[in-house]
């Protein structure tokens, strides 16, 4: 929670400085935001590299709950096809791109703004930080309505960081293991369906 | 675009080369660079007189992709657990 409160202040001071005209992006004389996402992307590459070994606990899991960061994926999706319809000023692609940050905040919103502008971009950022805090305050409730797979899906990309330790609460202990590699699933997707879905 | 994916597939081959290896500047330097992309971000933001003043109505919108999103997966995930369940109540009789 600390670390989303950080985030969003940074995007404030941000707004803050442009409002007021501190900087200007554009007198750089090189295109910043995309060799810092450049940068960005090698350190979660050689983040998930050095991170692939843990995946061997795997094959003490039910196999059919592997299925599990498809069926986040799928429904995410699907969800997000059907409110589209009552978005008419959005296209598809537009609110599919933004549902696949599955509450992967800081990196769908930046990838939205680099390929979208920063209008979707917004939208993509508080969307997922909306997930997160939905995930984070209703895991009970969901797991009560939905059974214990369903606060792991809620809480999509975060499963195996911020939104875990409610996930072990509520859910249980022996869905740990499951709710990790979940979410490195989930992350690993998320600049390729981010990137599919803007590039349509 | 794409360019973006092959420095990851990049790194993801470093970052397997360096497994078991202590990286304690990665954490850090990757906040770092969410920092500033989130701030930049900010900055465009800032900057452009429509989307602060629709700031509101683009809240709204964002919220209802997030609902959309949690339930539609939650309905996949209870289906997932019911099927996982009864298959596993099958195989114990």
């Amino acid at each position: 929670m600390k670390g989303s409160l950080i985030i969003v202040g940074f995007f404030i001071l941000g707004v803050v400085a442009g409002r007021l005209g501190w900087l200007d992006i554009d007198t750089f004389g090189f295109d910043i935001s995309f060799t810092a996402l450049a940068l960005l992307m090698l350190c979660v590459g050689i983040g998930v590299g050095s991170d692939l070994g843990a995946l061997k606990s795997l094959r003490s899991l039910d196999s059919r709950l592997l299925l599990l960061p498809l069926v986040t994926i799928a429904g995410t999706l699907a969800g997000c096809a059907l409110i589209a319809v009552f978005m008419p000023w959005r296209s598809l692609t537009d609110t599919l791109a933004v549902g696949s940050g599955f509450g992967y905040y800081s990196l769908s919103s930046i990838f939205i703004t680099q390929y979208r502008g920063p209008e979707l971009g917004t939208v993509a950022l508080l969307a997922n930080i909306a997930r997160e805090i939905i995930t984070l305050l209703g895991a009970p409730l969901l797991v009560r309505l939905a059974g214990p797979l369903s606060a792991i899906s809620a809480g999509g990309a975060t499963s195996m960081d911020t939104t875990l330790p409610i996930i072990t609460n509520v859910s249980g202990k022996e869905f740990v293991i499951l709710s990790i590699y979940h979410g490195f699933v989930v992350d690993f997707s998320v600049p390729f369906l981010v990137t599919f879905f803007c590039s349509l | 675009m794409f360019t973006i994916i092959l420095i990851m597939a990049g790194g993801i081959t470093l970052g397997w080369c360096l497994r078991g290896r202590k990286l304690p500047f990665l954490g850090r330097l990757t906040n770092m660079l969410i920092w500033v992309l989130l701030f930049l971000l900010g900055v465009e933001v800032g900057g452009d007189e429509r989307i602060v003043e629709g700031i509101a109505s683009l809240g709204v919108e964002a919220i209802a992709v997030a609902v959309a999103g949690v339930a539609g997966c939650s309905l996949g995930a209870w289906l997932l657990w019911r099927w996982a369940k009864r298959r596993k109540e099958v195989a114990s009789k």
